[in-house]
């Protein structure tokens, strides 16, 4: 049995269409990442697998369960860590953590824990007074106490801090080795190229790409030698020379789809030189998961404009 | 059971450790009774032999308002917006259990309401007339209806809209539910629009069952029963979960 298996799943709020039709798996020991820009459906998709919401169409099974009809049989096995917020603003740390130990049948240690997301100094803060990587580490542990065979992490390292990110690497390390599936979304491109076995790159509410981050990487352009000159160079002649294909991504900005070794380089420099036309930079690119995404979605990463909803930003300003 | 009993000890100690939540609970109940028991400022009712007579049914009435009502829909309000009773979707708590958890805080709170002031009450001088299973029954009936009024607003409303709500209710109530005076000296048409209100059908029934004796009027049976039902239905119809 599949862990998690999602099949032509479909979620539409009244005429918006979130998710049109993806479907994926995802098993134990396993890292499935969802990646994608604002308003991809990442969170609707996660949302969905968690049984938070009824799909409009298409299938889903998490631990061979129907999440939504059967959320009160699977919770004991799955841990949810939320976009945002989810612990009483009164509620201090530590408070938190026994009540969601008193959740669960076999629950993790409390002060191991504490240790594990390194919240030893704000134990007795309340949670509206943490800070933002507080709270993130806190809603990680909580997603974990209950040793879960299943782990959601919605934008795990949003707005977290170093220790956090190092509290959610060491954290998804320990969950592989224990055997847990973990599926987990993302805007972070280098998070989601470190930590995941496979990706999904959604866009648009449609799986635009699928791999491990080593097929996606090169799928895409490969290897490439990139420099800046004067625009408008004569392109036939220079691909001639260097014996690879060239490119001007934008005015004055060359790709050449080639590995860089030194004699590609040397012949690179010596056309150069020998049209007397100046260089501005030269530089090995190997191609990176950014690049990947901007070439399936024609969109980058801002980490500015991440895909909350605007009522969620809304209850941010309360506080 | 276990998530039920972690999750009921939650409730009951943020419920007792808030200052702006005990204020109105326990602080201005006492205020009242203390107050106005020694000031003997406003009327009390004709039957009345002793303003504790009326004030300590009056300020029971207000207490279990103030937890049935103002404190549940603050507390849950709160909770809806910040994302807490989503995030408790998936744990193995589940909704009946938080419910169930709920009430527990509500009933353990009133209990000790109650009895911060019957002692105060007695310290005052007063001597309960009535029956004790009727004032049971009553603030049961009137704690499940305020309980519905809560949970409707917290689940209909925006966490800042439901605080002025809920204490302009409670102010509003404060003067036209029995509790500080008698209906009865509120002008005609004010009077029975009290007594289709829940307040002034607690505050009576509480009345003669510790107060003068006597038996609880029908109307008051009547409104405490359709509130005590109609309420907590149609709270449980409109509630939204996540905001």
């Amino acid at each position: 049995m599949t862990t998690i298996e999602v099949n032509d799943l479909y979620i539409a709020y009244g005429e918006k269409i979130a998710v049109a039709g993806i479907s994926f798996q995802a098993d134990s020991s396993e890292v499935l990442t969802i990646l994608g820009p604002n308003g991809a459906g990442k969170t609707s998709t996660v949302e969905s697998v968690e049984g938070y919401r009824k799909p409009s169409r298409g299938i889903i099974r998490v631990l061979g369960l129907d999440p939504y009809k059967d959320l009160p049989k699977l919770a004991p096995s799955i841990g949810v860590m939320l976009q945002d917020g989810g612990i009483y603003p009164r509620m201090t740390p530590l408070q938190a953590l026994r009540l969601f130990h008193g959740y669960y049948r076999d629950p993790l240690d409390i002060d191991q824990l504490i240790q594990l997301v390194n919240l030893q100094g704000a134990l007795r803060t309340p949670y509206r007074r943490l800070s933002g990587g507080e709270k993130q580490r806190l809603s990680l542990a909580l997603a974990i106490i209950g040793q879960p065979e299943v782990v959601f992490l919605d934008e795990p390292t949003a707005g977290i801090d170093p220790e956090g990110r190092l509290a959610v690497r060491e954290v998804i390390r320990n969950l592989k080795s224990k055997g847990v599936c973990i599926l987990m979304t993302t805007h972070e491109l280098d998070e989601a190229e470190r930590l995941s076995d496979r990706i999904i790159i959604l866009d648009r509410g449609t799986i635009v790409a699928e791999g491990t981050p080593e097929q996606l990487m090169t799928a895409s352009r490969g290897d490439s030698i990139r420099f800046s000159a004067p625009g408008g160079l004569d392109l036939s002649q220079l691909e001639l020379e260097i014996g690879a294909s060239v490119a001007e991504d934008r005015a004055g900005e060359y790709t050449i789809s080639a590995e860089a070794t030194p004699e590609r380089i040397a012949k690179l420099t010596s056309y150069l030189a020998s049209k007397n036309i100046a260089i501005g930079d030269i530089r090995a690119a190997r191609s990176s998961l950014e690049d990947v995404f901007f070439a399936l979605t024609g969109k980058t990463m801002d980490p500015e404009t991440q895909d909350k909803p605007a009522r969620e930003r809304g209850s941010r300003r309360q506080r | 059971m276990k998530p039920y009993l972690a999750q009921a000890k939650t409730e009951i100690k943020l419920a007792l450790t808030q200052g702006e939540s005990l204020l109105v609970t326990i602080g201005i109940p006492v205020i009242v009774l203390v107050g106005l028991s020694l000031t003997k400022a406003l009327p009390l009712p004709s039957t009345a032999k002793s303003a504790t007579e009326f004030l300590v049914p009056g300020t029971m009435t207000l207490a279990i308002m103030a937890t049935g009502m103002v404190s549940t829909s603050i507390a849950t309000g709160v909770e809806r917006s910040y994302g807490v009773l989503k995030r408790l979707g998936t744990t193995p708590l589940g909704r009946p259990a938080l419910m169930a958890a709920k009430i527990t805080s509500i009933l353990v709170v009133e209990v000790v309401q109650l009895a911060v002031l019957a002692v105060i009450g007695l310290l005052l001088g007063w001597h309960p007339v009535g029956n004790w299973g009727l004032f049971v029954v009553s603030a049961i009936l009137a704690t499940s209806g305020f309980a519905g009024i809560g949970l409707l607003m917290a689940g209909t409303m925006k966490s800042e809209v439901i605080i002025g709500a809920a204490n302009g209710i409670y102010l509003i109530l404060l003067f036209i539910g029995g509790i500080i005076m008698p209906i009865s000296s509120l002008p005609g048409a004010l009077e029975t629009f009290a007594r289709l209100l829940p307040a002034a059908a607690l505050s009576e029934s509480l009345y003669h069952s510790i107060g003068i004796g006597g038996t609880i009027p029908l109307w008051a049976w009547l409104n405490m029963i359709i509130w005590a039902v109609g309420a907590p239905l149609i709270a449980a119809k409109s509630f939204r979960w996540e905001q």
